[in-house]
């Protein structure tokens, strides 16, 4: 009988982890995809697809810098983390330490549900309610860095303050008990003792948060504004990240701009997968630390 | 427990069957119960992809053709033409589908010999948001282009006013909008600019995307005319039908004769028909700034893409049927979707190209 049930388990055993190495393949396959798809520009245009600004797609006259896109990204990325972390925090903070219970599932499942919204009706949203306020107040020209980095804060939001809601969660009760114990406030205990503790694994929770920020493509398309000739220096002006251009030229391109697009898609994927291993590594080492599991 | 064991196995297999199932042609025969393979007489699934522009009129044909031949099912997917054309390169479609045509290097990359067959005819035309102005502006290339290079910067510029003697023109800032996405209806605009005005070829080019010296991107023909509509002084390109949905004023252009036309299907045609002479045998060819006094400048035609010899007679039968009938009866139904029937000159060859069709060595319409 026993016999049996491994068998049983072997084949079962053999399909799951059939599936999980699909998983790395998909990942390495499409390095490789990239790769090859852009080997035509990086062979021929090298550090100056980094360090130029020049995107001139015109057959004749290619130039491919992509500088200014990548600086897009950054740009929109960081604005966003900029606006969402104290946001998040707060959320995150309220709903792990001064919630009561009858709340919390509420606001969580409330905070979650903004994590399911596609990325289009985010876009939508900005372009038909909050452009106009953006015209009105700040930027006359309404789609802007500006823009994009609100609705984006709006995106990552859930997943930094979920996150680092795990992460304060699993900060030891004996730390608030003896905080409290020792005649600190509840800020005090906040300041003092639970935000060093849970000091990586907030980090993590904002690295995943800019993760989801550098690949946004629908919503940012829409809103930012397309600007493909320069690297902005005003938020309110409008501009490209990799991920807008993409979106923008890929369904038109050919020969070498196709090429180059490809290669803006490794720099991003590269930089993706550099920022989710840093925030592993950080989640981890919170893991590892004494007494504090975490299941993020 | 040897259930369980089959269960499993089961699934695997079930599994392992769906991740292989995505062949184009192994899907739609193998769906239909009692069918064999290569059954002659069995439902024959067309798929092709490419321009969006021409997307609502093949969506109209299709309907229309799948209504008479019970047993065809077409599915157009509009991708690009840039998309399109590397689709049916690598085989991947039974049609693919562009607005510009192919270059010599992309026929050179494809996995056959291509055939263009023109579908349809469209404009690109300018539309403006100006304040006072009358519904029909009238421009030069020459202005036109100077406004895109950033040379001529507000509504009143005598070159403007001195074409239009009786509008009253603001003193307002000339805002151009441009298509931020690579597009046909860039290319199309860009050729007919470049052909037309020499600094604008010197200093911009043509492409499906370019880099534009002064404006604000948005996206989508339906993005630029909505800026258009929402922005006074704006001025920008869409495709006509976009124009004519949004009832907004368009540039009555000076075209090669020297004459002011408006953007009108039947200026289209005679666009086609002024440049039908000179079309080489393969039809590719660019009509922008065509001869004839009648014709709009910015006219293009659109291209369905096919391989002239194909080994699944049945497949290659259908869409040379389709095709045939795509350019006769389905001409019929451009006009109301704001698309220019070809002229009779250009179906003449459209037909002669469409009979060089081989399916599994045999011409497939010899008794057209």
């Amino acid at each position: 009988m026993r016999r049996e049930v491994n068998a049983g388990d072997v084949v079962f055993r053999g399909v799951t982890m059939t599936f999980a190495a699909v998983i790395v393949a998909v990942l390495i396959v499409v390095a490789i995809a990239l790769a090859v798809g852009s080997k035509e520009t990086i062979v021929s245009d090298g550090f100056k697809f980094l360090t130029s600004t020049d995107w001139n797609p015109v057959d004749g006259r290619e130039s491919f810098g992509a500088l200014q896109f990548v600086w897009g990204t950054l740009l929109t990325s960081f604005l966003a983390l900029v606006i969402a972390v104290p946001v998040s925090l707060g959320v995150a903070v309220f709903l792990a330490e001064l919630a009561p219970d009858w709340l919390r599932a509420p606001i969580s499942f409330v905070v979650e549900l903004l994590a399911a919204v596609p990325s289009v009706i985010y876009g939508l949203w900005g372009l038909f309610v909050l452009r106009p306020i953006i015209i009105k107040t700040v930027a006359p020209g309404g789609n802007s860095v500006v823009l994009a980095s609100i609705v984006l804060a709006i995106m990552v939001l859930p997943t930094i303050s979920s996150v680092s809601r795990e992460v304060l969660r699993a900060v030891p009760n004996v730390l608030r008990e003896g905080a409290l114990a020792l005649g600190a406030t509840r800020w005090e205990m906040l300041r003092t003792v639970i935000l060093p503790y849970a000091k990586s694994g907030i980090t993590g929770a904002i690295i995943l948060g800019l993760g989801r920020a550098l690949g946004e493509t629908m919503a940012v398309t829409m809103l930012i504004g397309n600007d493909k000739t320069q690297m902005v220096t005003s938020i309110f002006a409008p501009a490209s990240t990799m991920a807008s251009i993409i979106a923008n030229e890929y369904p038109e391109a050919n020969g070498k701009q196709l090429s180059a697009l490809t290669e803006i898609g490794l720099l991003l994927f590269v930089l993706t997968l550099a920022l989710n291993i840093v925030a592993r590594l950080l989640v981890w080492r919170v893991g590892r630390l004494p007494g504090g599991a975490v299941r993020a | 427990m040897l259930q369980r064991i089959l269960g499993v196995a089961a699934t695997a297999v079930f599994l392992v069957a769906c991740k292989g199932g995505d062949s184009s042609s192994g899907g739609a025969s193998s769906a239909s119960p009692g069918s064999g393979g290569s059954a002659p007489a069995g439902d024959v699934s067309l798929n092709g992809s490419g321009a969006s522009f021409p997307q609502p009129l093949y969506a109209k044909w299709i309907e229309a053709y799948q209504g008479q031949e019970k047993r065809i099912k077409i599915n157009y997917q509009s991708v690009g033409s840039g998309a399109g054309i590397k689709n049916i390169s690598d085989k991947t479609v039974d049609f693919g589908a562009s607005d510009a045509p192919m270059s010599d290097e992309q026929l050179g990359k494809a996995g056959g010999k291509i055939i263009h067959v023109p579908t349809t005819l469209g404009a690109v035309v300018l539309t403006y948001n100006v304040p006072g102005a009358p519904d029909h502006l009238q421009l030069t290339p020459e202005v036109v282009s100077g406004i895109f290079l950033g040379e001529i910067t507000t509504w009143n510029d005598p070159k403007i006013a001195s074409l239009n003697a009786n509008a009253k023109l603001p003193a307002q800032k000339i805002g151009v909008v441009y298509r931020s996405d690579g597009s046909g209806t860039t290319a199309v605009f860009t050729d007919y600019l470049s052909k037309a005005s020499a600094p604008f070829k010197d200093k911009v080019g043509s492409g499906t995307s370019v880099k534009w010296l002064v404006g604000t991107g948005a996206n989508k023909n339906d993005g630029v005319a909505a800026q258009i509509k929402s922005t006074p002084g704006a001025f920008g390109y869409v495709e006509l039908a976009f124009a004519l949905q949004t009832k907004q004023p368009v540039v009555v252009l000076k075209n090669k004769a020297g004459k002011f036309v408006e953007p009108t299907l039947d200026a289209i045609t005679a666009a086609a028909a002024g440049a039908a002479a000179k079309m080489p045998e393969d039809l590719r060819i660019s009509i922008t700034d065509a001869e004839g006094d009648t014709a709009y400048p910015i006219s293009a035609f659109t291209y369905i893409l096919v391989y002239e010899e194909s080994t699944d007679a049945a497949k290659a039968q259908a869409l040379a049927s389709f095709l045939w009938w795509g350019i006769h009866e389905g001409q019929k139904l451009g006009p109301p979707l704001h698309y220019a029937p070809l002229p009779a000159e250009v179906v003449t060859k459209a037909e002669a190209r469409l009979k060089l069709l081989k399916g599994a060595g045999k011409p497939l319409l010899a008794g057209k």
